[in-house]
């Protein structure tokens, strides 16, 4: 029971920061939509943990996986575009 | 700097309700009167072992069909969108450099793999935690394994529009024959509900699930190509 | 557990909108958009778990007739997969705008779309 408690809090802490680096890093956009994907995956885990399997998998295939993609398939069009 | 003041009091103000609602959260202590009709009932009356899966597919079945054409709409509006700029690429492709030999490999290795694993996930939806939403969006990267191998390939939007249309008249005449044979609309009980843990039991719940598994998997993979095949600038 | 989750979601909801209204860049937004949509999703598997008790399957760990006792509130673990499914569609939609407007105005800066104004 502490054993999972201590997991917890640690993809808790770890989803937070990368919350953070997705929303206000000052780095590139690539790092930011990776940081968003992470933070997504460590929810999955969390899931995981919160007994819901169906949802974590549900998360894992297409809340992490698609979604990055299709950001990045639009990045890779509007590089140019992109100055911050 | 005054909107700066301003977002930080409208996110103070959200934290405070949010700390509010958390404060007050007391956990259940056992399952409130909705779950537990679907504990105590759901393996008499549909043989399903996975409770979610029952919902999402029978007790539910309605919202899935809503879903499902949520999502058609958001991959025709999408392709709708970004159409025009996929017309006029009608110069010549250019010459892309060529993936490596280990992308080509592997895709041709795995693709087989990946698709077996989608079905396989897809099909058993009513015993283990997955199904047609997961299943979908697995058979999406295998599309998308493609997609990344051969990017100057040419993928036939026509085939994925006919397993699209298929799967989503299928679900439909599925649900309707729920009505004819059974309790009601997308009753599963037109085909025998055999021994629970099975992989034929559960009566339509799984051919529900992989019709609605190959119509995510189309609409997740025509999403994916519209946006991969808008040319650049 | 389920309180850890919950403040972690919260917590995830507020850093997206934040970042959703402090950045200027589209698609930095939409990422954010995406960050409290997890958060949001978060918050409610979590108030559907309970202490002690497992994932809503049945087999031979948890038989039929316990399972009133043994496994957690299914219902939630519905709303969120379909909600999941939809968040997708949603940013998906989003994107596509984006990039139209990128390719009406050649940029992706919010301050630069000026056409509403009065």
């Amino acid at each position: 029971m502490t054993l999972s408690i201590g997991i917890a809090l640690l993809l808790a802490i770890a989803m937070v920061v990368s919350a953070i680096m997705a929303t206000r890093g000052r780095r590139s956009l690539g790092i930011s939509i990776l940081a968003a994907g992470l933070a997504s995956l460590l929810a999955s885990v969390m899931f995981l943990l919160l007994g819901a399997p169906d949802v974590a998998m549900t998360e894992a295939a297409i809340g992490s996986g698609l979604t990055t993609f299709l950001f990045f398939f639009v990045l890779g069009r509007v590089r140019r575009g992109e100055h911050d | 700097m005054i909107k700066r003041f301003t977002l930080i009091l409208l996110l103070a103000g959200l934290g405070a309700i949010f700390a509010g609602l958390m404060l007050d959260y007391v956990p259940d202590s056992e399952l409130n009167r909705t779950a537990d009709y679907y504990a105590k009932n759901t393996a008499a009356d549909l043989g399903a072992a996975n409770i979610v899966t029952a919902i999402i597919v029978t007790y539910r079945g309605l919202d899935t069909l809503g879903e499902v054409t949520v999502l058609f709409l958001t991959a025709a509006i999408v392709g709708l969108v970004l159409a025009r700029d996929r017309h006029d690429q009608s110069q010549p492709d250019r010459e892309l450099p060529p993936t490596g030999e280990l992308l080509a490999t592997g895709t041709r290795l795995l693709l087989p793999l990946i698709l077996l694993f989608g079905a396989y996930v897809f099909s058993h939806g009513h015993l283990t935690p997955g199904g047609g939403f997961q299943g979908g969006a697995i058979l999406a990267s295998g599309m998308l394994l493609m997609l990344l191998s051969h990017p100057l390939r040419r993928f036939g939007h026509r085939t994925i529009a006919i397993v699209e249309s298929i799967a989503g008249l299928a679900f439909v005449f599925i649900g309707v024959l729920g009505i004819a044979l059974a309790g009601g609309f997308l009753d599963n009980r037109i085909l025998p509900t055999g021994t629970l843990g099975e992989l034929f039991s559960a009566g339509a719940i799984p051919v529900i699930y992989s019709f609605v598994g190959l119509k995510v998997g189309a609409e997740f993979s025509s999403m994916l190509l519209n946006l991969s095949e808008t040319e650049e600038l | 557990m389920a309180m850890i989750a919950m403040a972690t979601g919260f917590v995830l909801i507020l850093i997206g909108l934040f970042g959703a209204l402090s950045n200027r860049n589209i698609l930095r937004m939409i990422v954010a958009f995406a960050v409290a949509n997890t958060g949001v999703n978060l918050v409610l598997v979590a108030v559907g778990y309970m202490d002690g008790r497992t994932a809503p399957i049945l087999n031979e760990a948890v038989p039929v007739a316990e399972a009133t006792t043994r496994i957690i509130d299914p219902v939630p673990q519905a709303l969120v997969l379909t909600a999941i499914v939809i968040g997708v569609g949603v940013t998906a939609l989003m994107l596509a705008y984006a990039y139209k407007l990128f390719k009406t105005k050649g940029t992706l800066d919010i301050s630069q779309y000026t056409d509403l104004k009065w």
